[in-house]
């Protein structure tokens, strides 16, 4: 690939490539994402490589491997074109099937087709299948049609027409008016609207010029994965909005911080950028323009902490990820005490979609507060696991039963847990709160990244709450007192609690810890990390009193209230509970009915898994 | 343990000296000796001209970094929100018990070694063990046991056989 | 000069000055532990909380870093302060219950109990040490290392540093491993009857 020296040969460019494609009649997309990578897609991949060039078929068949779908309870996925066919679970040996019928015979593989679960209907198209009717795929519509390393797919799509866009037709305050027109909030957690970030910088007097716009990918909630999804199935469209925000702040370099639990995402971003500079998109005169820009990749090392802004800054320039005072805000001195200019991938890959539509387009979708759309991870005691993109508004109720297709197995919803470790869960009673930045403060949780669990019956409140402070007292970075100590503390009141030795008292201290934690530590995390615990305790109430005056847990889930038993009459003593067992509590001979030593019993739960009879209680 | 320095300076040449490299460098060193060795970490204060303490700052606040050597088998379980909520608080229970050790520890024989990661992004497999690379989903700690026994068999094939043979005998 | 209002008086501060400058300068006390006027302030220990009222938005933050603006009001005694400090030195305490500083700020400001689980170290991580050794030692010897609860001052591989000239700079800054109180209590709880005299004297009782 050489480089694109002006704007005029970028449209000539995109006009080769687009005449070059239409030679092909089909296209094969393979999700590559990660959930369909564990389920070995490469595999399907490889079949269909063979099998095309085994039939001659490379000159009118496109094969390409994707990007994350966001169907991921149902991968490998395979989507066909031009007629949209989806494929579910399609394992190598359906290759040959699906070539043959698909796409030299032009009918659907039957048995691949989604089933809808309502009425037994086989659906043919990706935008009929329930899972994604509801959803608005704005951001990640992209994932399905680019191979994310070549960067081809993307200019063919109208990659980068933004970024030109910008440079020659817009003036720098421009585009930060119209980021603020569109209403564009910060979407890795707290909402803080964009455009004002933005004019900070822009206005912020740099000591030597320089500048830096940077991009938070380390995308530290469990359960959520979207920037990883988006980042790694369209880099590009990250990068574009990079340059974009660069151009109307007055930076020349900026940073993506990538988390290195996510080692494909930075190998296709990687690859993405070098092709990104070879074409000149990337570097010194893009397009010929008088603007330069380049950006490095900085990997974390394992710290929930470095998604907090300072602390980021603080590991790309090699030392400790420990949050400082923002008194002086980064934007003004952040990295190498730079006017730095911080935001999350989801962010960035909204600013090329607004110069693209148009700011009045932009601003018509979600609600008046919060414009544009989310991508949730909705994950947990949720029948359809993915990746779900709404507009702001959706009520949780029409994503976790519209689209997740609610509980599965029978169970009852019990609540949803949103912002990660900053949240806190929702009970059924608020299920039509409509999506949005200032609504899930309202309800005591917030937006956060992105992730969505869903739990139900089986859940005990109390021990999630127990969780997150295990989490947080883990990633704490231990610089201030009341996060190191006070979280320490809230840790063992939250485990007596679980084992039933807690009084009340004790419950009323742990709120007193949680009101001192929130109100003096030094950073975000340790001042929202007591939400998950005050937001239990404000809506399920009920469960932490059974904990402390019953000693109860209704889920069945804290070791030290629960207890296994076998019942006699339904154990047929097959000895598979006694051979399962790992530490020997289980006593009895073949075909009698057998005991369990509760002084021994661990309550591991296996002999419960293992018996075929439904002999074994739960108490 | 003798430590062979060029993965080392191969490392930082790879990166350059600059202070903002220490971060790969660490992860590339550590990539070639599954730790990251005294000896190393010295002499990458030494070239890289960055006090000692704050290497050593470095690789002991990040848990991707281990200062003791791992084992030949990387067992990894999810504890991320949805898996947590799918019960994989079992399954690392049963984990540490099958092996003797705690996340972050590696067993006397250096076998095995437990790690616990925050979150894969693989949540509709969960809970997720992922074992020498290899993700295994809908783990319960009947499977896990099943899969560790597996892989420990495996290890022990001469001894293994020769128990067999005894029991037979 | 910025002017601002400390506990109801109209003072003025110099740009650049922390609100716990201001204050010391102008004779209003505010506990502090991890800060020492000689080293790089670190805001860690939270002692030095204060109230501060501005835009009609009142928050709580630590004093040591917080550069003064022009109009804030601070409270450095309000009911929201005292709750809070209380539960640090309390927090404080059940981590290092036998330091004699901590058992007078105890005194001080009114902690009666510890209701937490409590340990025995000799260390609150308030990092005077490290910093003594780099600022004003120019040596660096030690540092941090681990995290969270986990976090510890040592030398790498916890081996005598080669930068280590044995000066006790960090011995002498050091506000916990000093004398243990040697109060009538048993090791481990409160005494509250070991008041500092001449700290007493200068500073109104300690609540009852």
């Amino acid at each position: 690939m050489s480089k694109i020296e002006s704007l005029p040969s970028f449209e000539q460019y995109r006009k080769a490539l687009d005449s070059e494609r239409k030679k092909y009649t089909a296209t094969v997309s393979v999700c590559g994402g990660t959930g369909c990578h564990a389920h070995e897609c490469v595999n399907v991949f490889d079949a269909f490589e063979s099998e095309i060039v085994h039939r001659g078929l490379e000159d009118s068949v496109e094969l390409k491997i994707t990007g994350c779908h966001g169907f991921c309870e149902m991968g490998p996925l395979v989507v066909i074109w031009p007629q949209e066919i989806f494929y579910k679970q399609v394992s190598p040996e359906d290759v040959p099937r699906i070539i043959e019928q698909s796409l030299l015979g032009g009918k659907a593989v039957e048995d691949l087709l989604y089933q809808d679960p309502s009425n037994g209907g086989k659906i043919l198209r990706e935008d009929d299948i329930p899972f994604y009717k509801k959803q608005m795929r704005i951001l990640m519509d992209m994932n399905g049609k680019i191979n994310p390393r070549n960067i081809d797919d993307y200019i063919v799509q109208g990659g980068y027409t933004a970024l030109a866009k910008a440079l020659f037709e817009l003036e720098p305050e421009e585009i930060i008016d119209a980021v603020d027109r569109a209403g564009l909030r910060g979407r890795g957690g707290a909402g803080f609207p964009t455009a004002n970030k933005w004019r900070s910088c822009r206005q912020a007097k740099a000591r030597d010029g320089i500048k830096y716009v940077l991009c938070n990918a380390d995308e530290g909630d469990p359960g959520a994965y979207m920037d990883r999804s988006l980042l790694e199935g369209n880099p590009h469209s990250v990068i574009e909005g990079m340059a974009i925000g660069a151009y109307a702040i007055g930076a020349n370099q900026g940073y993506i911080y990538v988390r290195h639990e996510y080692p494909l995402t930075l190998e296709n971003l990687l690859t993405a950028m070098d092709q990104a500079r070879e074409l000149g998109l990337l570097g010194v005169n893009i397009l010929d323009s008088g603007f330069d820009f380049d950006i490095k990749v900085s990997v974390g090392g394992g710290a929930f902490v470095c998604g907090e802004s300072t602390a980021l800054m603080a590991s790309i320039e090699g030392r400790i990820g420990e949050p400082r005072v923002k008194h002086i805000h980064t934007a003004e001195r952040g990295l190498y005490n730079r006017p730095t200019n911080l935001n999350n991938v989801e962010t960035w890959a909204n600013v090329p979609l607004i110069i693209n539509r148009g700011v009045e387009d932009y601003a018509s979708i979600g609600t008046e507060k919060s414009t544009g759309t989310k991508i949730f991870s909705l994950v947990g005691k949720i029948k359809n696991t993915g990746l779900v993109e709404v507009p702001m508004g959706t009520t949780l109720r029409e994503i976790i039963y519209d689209i997740g297709g609610g509980v599965p197995d029978g169970k009852t919803f019990k609540a949803v847990q949103t912002g990660g470790p900053s949240g806190g869960c929702i009970p059924e009673s608020l299920l039509d709160t409509p999506v949005d930045f200032d609504r899930l403060y309202e309800v005591g949780s917030m937006m956060g990244s992105g992730g969505m669990i869903v739990m139900d019956e089986d859940t005990c409140m109390v021990d999630i709450a127990r969780y997150f402070l295990d989490f947080l007292c883990d990633e704490s970075c231990g610089k201030c007192v009341p996060c190191r100590e006070g979280l320490k503390q809230m840790q063992h009141i939250i485990a007596d609690i679980t084992e039933g030795n807690a009084s009340p008292q004790q419950l009323d201290l742990l709120k007193e810890l949680a009101w001192t934690v929130q109100e003096t530590s030094l950073c975000g995390l340790g001042q929202t990390a007591p939400n998950p615990v005050l937001s239990t305790i404000r809506y399920f109430e009920e469960e932490y009193a059974e904990h402390l005056e019953e000693k109860k847990c209704r889920a069945g889930v804290c070791k030290a209230l629960i207890s296994f038993e076998i019942d006699p009459e339904a154990c047929t003593g097959c000895l598979r509970c006694k051979k399962s067992c790992p530490v020997g509590a289980v006593t009895g001979e073949k075909k009698q009915p057998h005991t369990i030593d509760q002084s021994q019993c661990e309550k591991c739960g296996i002999c419960l898994e293992v018996c075929e009879y439904e002999a074994v209680i739960r108490k | 343990m003798e430590v062979n320095f060029s993965p080392t300076l191969t490392a930082i040449r790879k990166h350059g000296i600059g202070r903002s490299n220490l971060i790969p460098i660490l992860h590339e060193i550590q990539g070639e000796y599954r730790y990251l060795p005294e000896d190393s970490l010295r002499s990458v204060a030494d070239i890289m001209d960055i006090p000692l303490v704050d290497v050593y700052g470095v690789a002991t606040f990040f848990t991707s970094f281990s200062l003791r050597p791992k084992g030949k088998h990387q067992v990894t379980t999810c504890m991320g929100t949805a898996c947590h909520v799918r019960k994989s608080g079992g399954v690392l229970e049963e984990a540490k018990r099958f092996l003797g050790v705690e996340p972050g520890q590696t067993t006397e024989d250096m076998l095995f070694s437990l790690e616990t990661v925050n979150c894969l992004g693989a949540c509709a497999m969960g809970p997720i063990v992922v074992i020498d690379g290899k993700y295994h989903g809908q783990v319960t700690p009947a499977k896990v046991k099943k899969l560790l026994q597996d892989v420990a068999d495996a290890e022990r094939v001469p001894e293994y056989v020769e128990d067999r043979v005894a029991a037979v005998l | 000069m910025v002017r601002l209002r400390i506990d109801g008086q109209s003072v003025e501060a110099e740009e650049g000055w922390t609100i716990l400058e201001t204050a010391r300068y102008y004779g209003v006390d505010i506990p502090t532990l991890c800060y020492d006027e000689g080293l790089s302030p670190y805001s860690a220990c939270r002692l030095c909380t204060v109230e501060i009222i501005s835009g009609g938005r009142s928050r709580l933050s630590a004093s040591c870093s917080f550069p003064v603006r022009e109009g804030i009001e601070v409270l450095t005694d309000s009911n929201k302060v005292r709750r809070a400090r209380k539960v640090i030195i309390e927090l404080m305490l059940a981590s290092c219950p036998n330091s004699r500083t901590l058992q007078c700020l105890a005194s001080r400001y009114g902690v009666t109990e510890i209701r937490f689980k409590a340990e025995d170290r000799d260390c609150l991580l308030c990092g005077l040490c490290i910093r003594m050794c780099k600022e004003q030692m120019q040596a660096g010897a030690i540092g941090f290392s681990g995290r969270g609860v986990d976090r510890q001052v040592t030398m790498p591989f916890s081996m005598k540093s080669e930068s280590c000239r044995e000066c006790g700079a960090c011995l002498y800054i050091c506000p916990i491993c000093e004398m243990p109180c040697g109060g009538p209590m048993q090791p481990g709880e409160l005494c509250n009857s070991c008041l500092d005299t001449v700290q007493l004297q200068a500073f109104p009782c300690r609540e009852e």
